[in-house]
């Protein structure tokens, strides 16, 4: 666990970057997080996802996978790819403050 | 707390009535375990759509000429102990508000506590064109019985080019066996001389080998000694069987002669027709410690066919049936559940060569080298690859079929996981709800 600061706030987070309590959060880290990961502007989709995480996380206590992301957010997969590349499901967390999804196992 | 028996149904009748859906690895020692502890007290039914149960550890095996299909099939209504009805059927839903299964041919099964068992479905018809141009002839599963046969005998004559390993998602069962897969394909193409020739590469979705860190360095290591190639956060979003190619959903693609894939896979088609039963991968949501699930507190879930975040293999649900069959008997006594289960599992890891690695773990502890069952006297080695442990991955299969599945204890192999000897790293999952 280190100490960073984003967005002009003091935050702690994990070895990989997420957020280590989501109620430090705020849309402007969300801003920055995302910039630092190679998202210069988060559009209205972006957020639709990265709100949607978010909303899971806190009822849940769990950030959903990938299938469920497409499934419930609204957003199909290739746009999940195509706004957040690589790992939509771990970005759209890391840029929503939220722990990492475990995926199962 | 709901009363045990509805008296209005049968005001005479003592016996409970525990259905049992699923006649595989989970249903069938739940119903034998609670044949054993109610006798006569319990109607115990068990339904499942035919009457094959088939010892899917050794699936692995069947494209490698190593396990004959014919016999690793048995019947699943005689691993049932007497007194136990087994039923064919398709289930069509269940309606948890008046505890009623409802069959496909219009049957009503009612209960005063069921047991969900169903498993883990195959789904490759979620991925575009897994099953289309190809499939069956260079795009396969080992994930079934008829896949993993039509296989082995693609795999006979394959002498050149490219061998891809991969799953689309998870969830999967036994989370290793693509692993697996790789290392007895290395060692299967070695032993006919033509692994030179061929360019073998694992495919994963992941970041890594595997999901645990410990585990996921260990294997890598491995894999690279072996000349296996690795493609990791590869999301397969199509297959085209006919141009050989798999390609990712970020538009990246992997080049194959012949693939070997394990599609996704989702809960029982009936838990999606069941109002708030599962989750949107078919999953029941399930408590990860009591086993009780959370649409009624009569149903139980045991097995790959609960969300719980530990392994979907065979291990899980042996260590599993302890604590749902003393939660079943507290619930029908209208005791307090009691939150036992920790999440462990264990796996034989095939690498070929007549070795395997066993590897260990639960919800809180990652896998770590040292000693199983026992943590200095073993005697198997954990996270290590030995000759023992391929030896007690294929002494599993009686042990399977005569002390797993009649539900008995197996001796020195303990439901809760020893935590291990060195102060390992617990893992960041600790605490987190399931």
């Amino acid at each position: 666990m280190s100490t960073v600061t984003l967005a002009g706030s003091t935050v702690e987070v994990d070895a990989e970057g997420f957020l280590h309590d989501p109620a430090q959060w705020n849309r402007e880290i969300g801003r920055e997080i995302a910039a630092q990961n190679g998202i210069a502007e988060l559009t209205d989709r972006h957020w639709q996802v990265v709100d949607f995480m978010r909303k899971a996380y806190l009822e849940n206590g769990t950030a959903p996978s990938i299938r469920t992301l497409a499934k419930a957010s609204g957003v199909p997969i290739k746009e999940l790819y195509q706004l957040f590349p690589k790992g939509p499901a771990k970005l759209a967390a890391k840029i929503g403050g939220v722990p990492k999804p475990r995926g199962c196992i | 707390m709901r009363p045990p028996a509805p008296i209005s149904e049968n005001w005479t009748r003592m016996a409970h009535r525990i259905v049992i859906l699923g006649g595989g690895t989970g249903g069938t020692l739940t119903a034998n375990r609670l044949q054993r502890e109610y006798g006569s007290g319990a109607e115990i039914v068990v339904v499942d759509r035919d009457d094959r149960h088939v010892y899917q550890p050794a699936l692995v095996f069947v494209p490698f000429g190593m396990a004959d299909p014919a016999r690793i099939v048995r019947s699943r209504s005689g691993q049932l102990r007497d007194g136990i009805e087994f039923r064919t059927g398709v289930v069509d839903q269940v309606d948890v508000e008046r505890s009623v299964v409802h069959l496909a041919d219009g049957a009503e099964l009612s209960y005063d506590v069921l047991v969900i068992a169903t498993g883990a479905e195959l789904l490759p018809g979620e991925t575009e064109g897994m099953s289309g141009p190809g499939w069956g002839e260079r795009v396969f599963t080992f994930y079934s019985l008829e896949g993993a046969s039509a296989l082995h005998r693609a795999l006979r004559t394959f002498d050149s080019g490219r061998l891809v390993v991969n799953f689309i998602d998870v969830p999967i069962k036994c989370p290793v066996a693509p692993l697996e897969f790789c290392f007895l394909a290395d060692w299967y193409l070695r032993r006919r001389g033509v692994r030179h020739r061929v360019d073998l590469r694992f495919v994963t979705p992941l970041d890594g080998a595997f999901t645990r860190p410990a585990a996921s360095a260990h294997l890598a290591g491995l894999m690279e000694r072996k000349g296996i190639g690795i493609e990791t956060e590869f999301a397969t979003g199509e297959i085209d069987g006919r141009g050989g190619r798999l390609v990712s959903w970020d538009e990246r693609e992997v080049e194959f002669d012949l693939l070997a894939t394990v599609p996704l896979h989702g809960g029982a088609a009936f838990a999606g027709r069941s109002p708030g039963l599962c989750d949107d991968l078919g999953f029941v949501p399930t408590d990860p410690h009591t086993l009780q699930s959370r649409a009624a507190e009569n149903v139980f879930v045991i097995g790959d066919a609960t969300d719980i975040a530990t392994s979907k293999a065979g291990s899980v649900a042996h260590f599993e049936g302890e604590t749902l069959v003393a939660n079943v008997r507290r619930f029908l006594a209208g005791e307090p559940l009691q939150a036992t289960f920790d999440g462990h599992a264990n796996c034989f890891i095939e690498t070929g060569f007549h070795k395997a690695l066993l590897i260990d773990f639960n919800y809180d502890y990652d896998p770590v080298p040292g000693r199983y069952p026992w943590p200095h006297a073993g005697p198997l080695p954990l996270l290590k690859e030995s000759r023992l442990n391929h030896m007690g991955k294929l002494m599993f299969q009686p042990i399977y079929w005569h002390m797993l599945l009649p539900g008995r204890e197996i001796p020195g192999i303990a439901a809760a996981m020893r935590p291990p000897a060195q102060p390992a790293e617990t893992n960041d999952r600790k605490g987190a709800p399931a």
